[in-house]
């Protein structure tokens, strides 16, 4: 497999784009560092921004990856390769050169200014989200054969975690205030992966202080080493069931 | 070496392919003819596992196909648009396809990169081929690992003249070494010195298969496409508006 993943990668690293990608977040991330005075409020605004703008890169580019190299799974085709390893090869390298620019656009600035728990928290739910949306991307491309519609599903699924969900949350919220849901929203949280890093990294630091009674349940929870295997199996899960899904529609498709 | 058996195929409305049964022999060379849509690529994605067909199978080397990508070393394929990764090199789509294929070095046909002197152009990216270079690309690959059956969709379309005698000059050569060459084209005179039998296809259903000597004989024509032509008109009643028109704008002109 990797074999294949090797040129998938090396062709994905010579892309304009994902260098462009890179320097923005490297510039991000160091100008963050240098306007703010306190890391912690740096990693804050930096928070933001892995769990807003990347799954949104993330998501487009790998769409229209998958698209551009219609043609080329194509000629792979008529090789002795099965799908399952043409898609994973796909996959891998995608994962691999993204991976690439987050560490070094967000790694290297975190690991200089901000080398502690925080720090690395964001470091784990940005490389999770990575995957994460790689994964929804692939499964939004695979099952659409027309590229606008693929891409519209790809934003969509964007919205719905970053705006979308957050939304019914508070409608749900709100309107069964009277009753104890704490343990609800434990639930909630794990069914949109951005919430649930957004959560993880934010226990991490002081603000967790202010947010009363649910807040001491979710550090209670999430700060110890259950709530670490919690995040990543519940990460985990995110990457490998779109994936899956994604496989089994590609083996059936026709091309 | 390649048998189909009652194949059918559906794209939503379209009976792409409808109980399609053939043999292809070694040594053959088959054309595959039939008007726009008639479900000649289909078939041909069938064979390479491509498109997955609703009924019917299909065996390769006396295996059938079933999901086991191998029976494909066998064949080399030239698709009708040859698109790769944009920023690979053309040398490196030869070393990764050697890569894939683990096929020792000696074996390999290296004769139409000689040719068409690809060497020269190794170096550059793929994305900067004009179209007709790319078509070489494609048919070095397809050549490249000395399959026992060849694949060729549409092969000189868009090729010059000098290159497209080459390619047929190596048609000729593989022909001669006793191999299964299977070709779809409209441009039926570049056919004529290559072939040997006629696929003739329309609406899906395979409406016959004939040495081209018989063809001949049964036409009383001896250019390939007058000879087609004849068949598509007597095949299809509608085509006789086509005389009509020809016919009234001529009388027109008398007057």
């Amino acid at each position: 497999m990797l074999k294949l993943s090797r040129y998938i990668l090396y062709d994905i690293l010579r892309n304009k784009i994902i260098i462009a990608y890179t320097l923005f977040l490297l510039a991000m991330s160091l100008s963050m560092f240098q306007m703010e005075g306190n890391n912690s409020k740096a990693i804050l605004s930096l928070m933001n921004i892995v769990l807003i703008m990347l799954p949104l890169i993330i998501i487009m580019f790998t769409t229209i990856h998958y698209y551009n190299s219609y043609e080329f799974i194509e000629l792979m085709l008529s090789q002795p390769m099965s799908r399952t390893r043409i898609l994973m090869s796909e996959y891998s390298g995608a994962c691999i050169s993204l991976l690439t620019s987050f560490f070094i656009g967000v790694g290297v600035p975190v690991l200089i200014y901000s080398p502690d728990t925080i720090g690395i928290s964001l470091l784990f739910t940005g490389s999770a989200l990575t995957l994460v949306f790689t994964s929804l991307a692939f499964f939004a491309s695979v099952i659409s054969r027309d590229k606008a519609k693929g891409i519209g599903i790809a934003l969509l699924l964007w919205f719905y975690f970053t705006l979308i969900y957050d939304g019914l949350v508070l409608l749900i919220l709100f309107n069964f205030s009277d009753y104890p849901l704490e343990k609800f929203t434990l639930v909630l949280s794990a069914l949109n992966p951005v919430d649930l890093g957004r959560i993880f990294i934010m226990l991490k630091m002081d603000v967790s202080a202010l947010m009363g009674y649910t807040g001491a349940l979710y550090k209670d929870f999430f700060g110890g080493f259950w709530g670490l295997l919690f995040t990543t199996g519940i990460m985990f899960l995110w990457i490998i069931v779109p994936l899956r899904l994604s496989v089994k529609y590609f083996r059936k498709k026709d091309l | 070496m390649i048998r189909i058996e009652n194949i059918s195929k559906r794209f939503k409305r379209l009976q792409a392919l409808d109980k399609i049964n053939v043999e292809f022999h070694k040594g053959q060379v088959i054309s595959l003819v039939g008007p726009n849509g008639s479900g000649k690529t289909t078939l041909i994605k069938c064979i390479l596992g491509m498109v997955k067909a609703d009924k019917g199978r299909i065996a390769v080397n006396n295996e059938y196909i079933n999901g086991n990508p191998c029976y494909k070393s066998d064949i080399g394929y030239m698709p009708q648009i040859g698109r790769y990764p944009d920023n690979m090199k053309v040398g490196q789509l030869f070393e990764m396809l050697q890569n894939i294929r683990n096929q020792s070095k000696e074996h390999l046909d290296k004769e139409l990169i000689e040719q068409f002197n690809l060497i020269t152009i190794f170096e550059k990216p793929m994305r900067t081929l004009s179209g007709g270079t790319r078509q070489k690309v494609s048919a070095a690959v397809a050549f490249l690992f000395n399959p026992g059956i060849l694949i060729l969709d549409e092969p000189t379309a868009g090729l010059d003249p000098l290159s497209s005698e080459i390619l047929k000059e190596k048609i000729l050569k593989e022909k001669a070494k006793g191999k299964l060459i299977l070709i779809t084209s409209h441009i039926l005179n570049d056919l004529e010195e290559l072939t040997t039998d006629i696929m003739y296809m329309q609406e899906g259903k395979m409406e016959f298969i004939k040495r081209i000597d018989t063809l001949r004989e049964e036409t009383g024509e001896l250019r390939l496409n007058k000879a087609i032509a004849k068949i598509m008109r007597r095949g299809n009643a509608d085509t006789g508006w086509i005389d009509k028109i020809l016919n009234s704008v001529k009388e027109e002109k008398k007057y």
